[in-house]
């Protein structure tokens, strides 16, 4: 019935067509073919908009699996107690000891030194093949997976350095791995300052390091410190590397120095979510709560003070 | 001048040139980090191969090296790697483009103000906690459409590995499609055609360099990703094809043996140099290839 239907109503616009003018048909058609190439871009819009949803909606999943997991074993009990065999008592204050010391550590060894490295290259060298080299080591050096940094540690610190799998061997690893990422981060952030202050301060007599020091380092310092914050973040949620130096698995004291024997929360979170009982998965799920709580809460530290000293240095200006 | 402006000039100049050699040296560090990385695998996995032929390594389909009889053919190793690192590209690749497209083209700037932050959210999450993910919903969901599949399995790290590097894909390409000159997109709108014609003839294809990079670099990061695969796909080497298998990757391998206490000498600790050699010269490759296209391509449009 409705085939009839169409076919009649398609021989009926045909007719009228045909009776209007010759390119009547063409133009029929061309006006279907405007409709599919706009349904077409609709639906192209749809598809990256709908990609977005998911992408963030996957996110929100992960976070909500978690919170529901963990928050349950969350409490001054689980900060407190040292790990054990028996879910109830387990807790993760060694855990959390050993990452607030290699937070530390590497922080002390990794930020000077990353720092000053970009500083050197961006404000001090001058072009050339070296320094062409040097700017693709360290593209390349970002992109090498973490796992190979812990066996250069394992190799270098632990065996030859012979400092054992201590503190001090983590924080080291850590370091190396965090030192190209400090130094791309820093290098933006000085590349962001204008060339008419270095220009300013070379025609008054400074030299390139009175320029560097007085001038470019206080205006690039709020992008140079969240650069830094972001990049430790990124060093205290690796895992690989601190398996590879020794950290351990099971331990129950906290760590009194740089040389004593460790764990860190991700190694912790690991240890419970490789283990087969559903209880630990949620201790898993509570401790990864206090991780991304530490993160999450540097993160906002880092927008505090981008914030805070980009309204003084404007001050200042004023 | 007196003697004391003197003195001070002095000292100044004298501390300037001691940080200036201080700095120089910081800034050599990542050379020596490289020239390390590569003398200790090169120099560890000699010893490696002073017991197993380079042939047995790379061609026997066999990988036992921590019972006897031993065996070290290192592709079930590749063959694991390699499957979850394309599989991953699969769910990375379509939703990094479709994001980015979003992103550059579509979103208005309060959205991209409060999209774009999320991304990096995700990108900072560490990843054993994907690994978590894997482990406690995406495997149970897979076992719930297909029961066959391990527990344990391929695609499950897969997957989440693909969820990891979205937002590397998305970010880098956004960049590249930002950069194209909005002219070339203008001329395009001019001639009457619709966004999604701007979008597929005009703007993809200029973009093509960054956005192939950010594939290579996508992949190379899956390839040395390691505690998600190892918390999700498990730890049996297995020549397969098969994404509902348990399988090892070559990170995952190297976790597994430094788990255990290892004594020095031995050949499952020379192994792992081995293994990691492998691994390094593979992502070096994949990220030399991503520049190289970044550089060859550039001369498209400008």
């Amino acid at each position: 019935m409705t085939q009839i239907a169409s076919t009649s109503l398609d021989s009926s616009i045909k007719e009228e067509t045909q009776i209007l003018h010759p390119l009547a048909e063409l133009s029929h058609n061309s006006k279907w073919q405007l409709k599919k190439r706009k349904i077409k871009a609709t639906t192209l819009y749809i598809c990256c908009l709908a990609a977005m949803l998911v992408s963030v909606s996957i996110l929100g999943l992960l976070l909500a699996k978690i919170f529901i997991s963990g928050m349950g074993w969350l409490n001054w009990q689980f900060l407190e107690n040292v790990p054990s065999r028996f879910a109830e008592k387990a807790g993760i204050k060694p855990a959390l000891w050993g990452t607030i010391w290699l937070l530390g550590l590497t922080s002390i060894i990794s930020i000077p030194l990353g720092v000053g490295a970009a500083v050197y290259i961006e404000e001090i060298m001058r072009p050339s093949r070296l320094k062409n080299f040097i700017e693709l080591n360290i593209a390349n050096l970002t992109s090498v997976p973490s796992i190979i940094f812990g066996i250069l540690g394992l190799a270098i610190f632990v065996r030859y350095m012979n400092f054992g799998k201590s503190l001090l061997s983590g924080a080291l690893t850590l370091s190396i791995l965090v030192l190209p990422i400090i130094m791309i981060a820093t290098r933006e952030a000085l590349q962001a300052v204008p060339v008419s202050l270095r220009q300013a301060a070379l025609a008054v007599g400074a030299t390139r390091w009175q320029t560097t020091r007085d001038q470019i380092l206080p205006q690039a310092l709020p992008n140079i410190l969240t650069g830094i914050i972001l990049s430790i973040s990124r060093a205290i949620g690796e895992t690989a590397p601190l398996i590879m130096v020794g950290a351990l698995s099971f331990i129950a004291f906290t760590p009194e120095g740089p040389m004593d024997e460790f764990t860190a929360l991700p190694m912790q979170i690991f240890n419970w979510a490789s283990r087969p009982q559903l209880t630990f998965h949620e201790l898993s799920a509570a401790a990864i709560i206090v991780l991304l709580i530490l993160l999450l809460g540097a993160n906002a530290v880092a927008i505090v003070v981008r914030n805070h000293y980009q309204r003084k240095n404007l001050c200042n200006r004023l | 001048m007196t003697p004391n402006l003197i003195k001070a000039k002095y000292t100044n100049r004298f501390g300037e040139s001691l940080i200036l050699t201080c700095l120089q040296a910081f800034s050599y560090i990542s050379i020596l980090t490289t020239i390390g990385i590569v003398a200790i695998l090169a120099l560890e996995s000699s010893e490696f191969f002073k017991n197993i032929s380079l042939q047995e390594f790379l061609f026997t389909t066999e990988w036992a090296p921590l019972f006897e009889p031993r065996r070290f053919g290192i592709l079930p190793l590749i063959m694991g790697t390699l499957l979850v690192a394309g599989l991953s590209c699969l769910v990375s690749v379509p939703l990094g483009i479709a994001v980015a497209l979003y992103l550059s083209q579509y979103a208005t700037e309060r959205a991209r103000s409060l999209f774009k932050p999320l991304l990096e959210i995700l990108a900072g999450i560490p990843s054993v906690v994907f690994g978590y993910f894997a482990m406690t919903a995406i495997t149970p969901f897979i076992r719930s459409w297909y029961p066959e599949a391990e527990v344990f399995n391929a695609l499950s790290a897969a997957i989440v590995v693909g969820i990891m590097t979205l937002p590397l894909v998305a970010s880098l390409s956004d960049d590249a499609m930002r950069s194209v000159p909005s002219s070339l997109l203008e001329g395009g709108y001019a001639l009457g055609t619709t966004k999604a014609e701007v979008n597929f003839f005009i703007l993809l294809p200029a973009a093509s360099s960054g956005i192939i990079a950010s594939f290579v670099l996508a992949f190379s990061r899956a390839i040395g990703e390691t505690m998600a695969v190892t918390l999700a796909a498990g730890s049996t080497p297995n020549l397969t094809l098969n994404p509902f298998e348990s399988i090892q990757t070559m990170a995952a391998y190297i976790v597994q043996v430094s788990m255990g206490d290892t004594p020095r000498g031995s050949i499952e600790y020379q192994s792992i140099f081995a293994v990691g050699l492998v691994l390094f010269l593979i992502t070096l490759f994949a990220n030399m290839l991503a520049s190289f296209m970044k550089q060859y391509f550039k001369k498209g449009y400008v």
